[in-house]
């Protein structure tokens, strides 16, 4: 089933301004995790804004769960359930204390007080972070803080979560705590993730990459597929990961390989059959 | 160089001053500050005192803070002291010389107020000491709550002072990245005169500036986006709850307010 609907969507910042995107088509399906990949300017952030309605289309709709989000009486049933994390962690939370913070968008959708206590309980257990609950942000690592956001989302109990470069800001440990995080959302609760990122060894987690250049969806796939598209890729000023550019440089000078590989472990194991 | 600022001088401890609910340790407070005010005689200070240290036994703040707290205002003791000691004139005179005149009544007044003062300053940072900043956010909140009937923004003021409470450690550290980024560049903070110390003000609250505003503009669209809308339908996750204890030590501290009005009436 389609939980995002993006249709023939424009957008563009006043009358003046060009467009930042034209006639975008986009489906998301319930359960599904997408990257979305493209280099700085691309569109994609902005694209990400339209799907909770923070910014709203020039043209064209955006359903959410078949609600338009232009209709304003339904504006927080959308934002509930599309939920949005930040690049910077600092300036996403609230309050003074973790749980506090946790509990903000509970406050605000006006959930009775025994019940705020049980799920944002339940949110900080879901990110790891449960015995931090009193701490305060500015005593957390960057990779906690942004759990912390995370857990200040799903608290909502949202269906989709989309976050725009979550762990650009993060040191290695803190972007591998953070993509394990969002992975077992997406596994064991089946919440919707659309991961805008830098990262292509990211990407490569997910489900489905989706490529972004001027506006326009230039590639919409497994990883396998998209990342097999290296040339392509790299006009638009993107990388692949380290892996398939090594495997792709061995084509390039004539070894017989297939090039679909994404995995380091996989690679490995072909490059052992390729020796022996 | 910013690292040892602490907001709010919170002093974090288990003691039943400390369990107290934040609404009543403020009502408490200004039932002491009237209390010292409108005692005349030196018997009702000497209440306001007992009172006084009484709190902070019970709170097992350390002395040492206590005086701490007393340190910023020794100037002002000293001056209210010498005015008063040389420009009463009435009472008995003690010493003359020339036209200094000291009198008992200069005396006495001087040293009840100085008392009077020290006492206030210790007894309401006793408050300070022994709540946290966002416990006191919750109970002004709380305190202001019957206001919302005249319109007054009740909620958004305390979700402005929890947000300034929450960013002055994010902007501290950024104010100490910024300051070393000049430093880098050759820009000189230390040294120099005092309107070149000025200036070499200006790089670094230019940048922050400039950063706090984006950050806000970040904040707003990160609220936006977890259904925040202003204090309408809001609830709140805990919420201040009063027991006896509560109730004993307002009663103790209006007991208190009872004695100094008596013993002024007998004057």
């Amino acid at each position: 089933m389609n939980l995002i609907k993006a249709e023939k969507l424009s957008f563009r910042y006043d009358d003046e301004s060009e467009y930042v995107f034209r006639d975008l088509d986009l489906t998301f399906r319930q359960g599904e995790m997408a990257a979305v990949l493209g280099h700085n300017g691309c569109g994609k952030s902005t694209f990400a804004k339209h799907l909770n309605a923070i910014l709203l289309p020039t043209g064209g709709k955006v359903y959410i769960d078949g609600i338009d989000t232009c209709d304003e009486s339904k504006i927080y049933d959308i934002r509930r359930q599309v939920g949005m994390v930040f690049q910077n962690p600092d300036n996403q939370i609230v309050a003074t204390i973790v749980e506090e913070d946790v509990a903000f968008a509970l406050e605000n959708l006006g959930v009775p007080p025994k019940e705020i206590r049980e799920r944002v309980d339940e949110a900080l257990q879901a990110v790891g972070m449960y015995k931090y609950r009193m701490h305060s942000p500015h005593q957390l690592s960057g990779g906690q803080k942004q759990r912390v956001a995370i857990a200040g989302i799903i608290a909502m109990r949202p269906k989709c979560i989309v976050l725009d470069e979550p762990t650009a800001m993060l040191d290695p440990i803190g972007r591998k705590k953070v993509m394990n995080t969002i992975k077992k959302l997406n596994n064991q609760f089946g919440i919707t993730i659309i991961l805008i990122t830098h990262y292509m060894e990211e990407a490569a987690q997910c489900g489905r990459v989706i490529v972004m250049d001027e506006g326009k969806v230039l590639l919409d796939d497994e990883p396998k597929e998209v990342f097999s598209h290296i040339e392509l890729l790299k006009q638009v000023g993107l990388d692949v990961p380290q892996v398939t550019e090594f495997i792709w440089e061995l084509k390039k000078k004539g070894v017989n390989i297939d090039t679909h590989i994404i995995d380091e472990e996989e690679c490995s194991s072909i490059l052992l059959k390729l020796l022996s | 160089m910013f690292r040892d600022i602490t907001l709010g001088q919170y002093f974090p401890g288990n003691s039943i001053v400390h369990r107290l609910d934040p609404r009543f340790k403020i009502i408490m407070t200004v039932i002491f500050i009237v209390t010292l005010f409108i005692g005349q005689s030196a018997v009702s200070l000497e209440l306001g005192g007992v009172f006084c240290v009484m709190a902070i036994v019970l709170s097992r703040i350390p002395w040492k803070l206590i005086l701490k707290s007393l340190k910023p205002i020794v100037l002002i003791l000293v001056i209210t002291s010498l005015l008063n000691l040389f420009f009463i004139k009435d009472g008995l005179p003690v010493f003359e010389w020339r036209f200094i005149k000291i009198t008992e009544t200069g005396i006495n007044t001087s040293v009840f107020m100085v008392v009077r003062i020290a006492l206030l300053i210790a007894g309401t940072s006793l408050l300070t000491y022994t709540t946290s900043p966002i416990m006191l956010t919750d109970a002004i909140e709380s305190l202001l709550s019957p206001l919302k009937a005249v319109r007054f923004p009740v909620h958004d003021l305390a979700m402005m002072m929890t947000i300034a409470l929450r960013f002055v450690p994010t902007l501290i550290e950024e104010t100490d990245k910024i300051m070393s980024a000049q430093k880098a560049r050759g820009v000189d903070l230390d040294g120099g005169k005092i309107m070149d110390r000025i200036r070499s003000v200006v790089p670094i609250i230019i940048p922050l500036f400039v950063s706090a505003v984006r950050r806000a503009g970040e904040l707003a669209t990160a609220m936006e986006c977890r259904c925040y809308r202003g204090g309408v339908g809001r609830t709140k996750m805990r919420s201040l709850k009063f027991g006896p204890a509560d109730i004993i030590a307002l009663l103790i501290s209006i007991y208190f307010l009872a004695a100094v009005i008596f013993v002024n009436a007998k004057l």
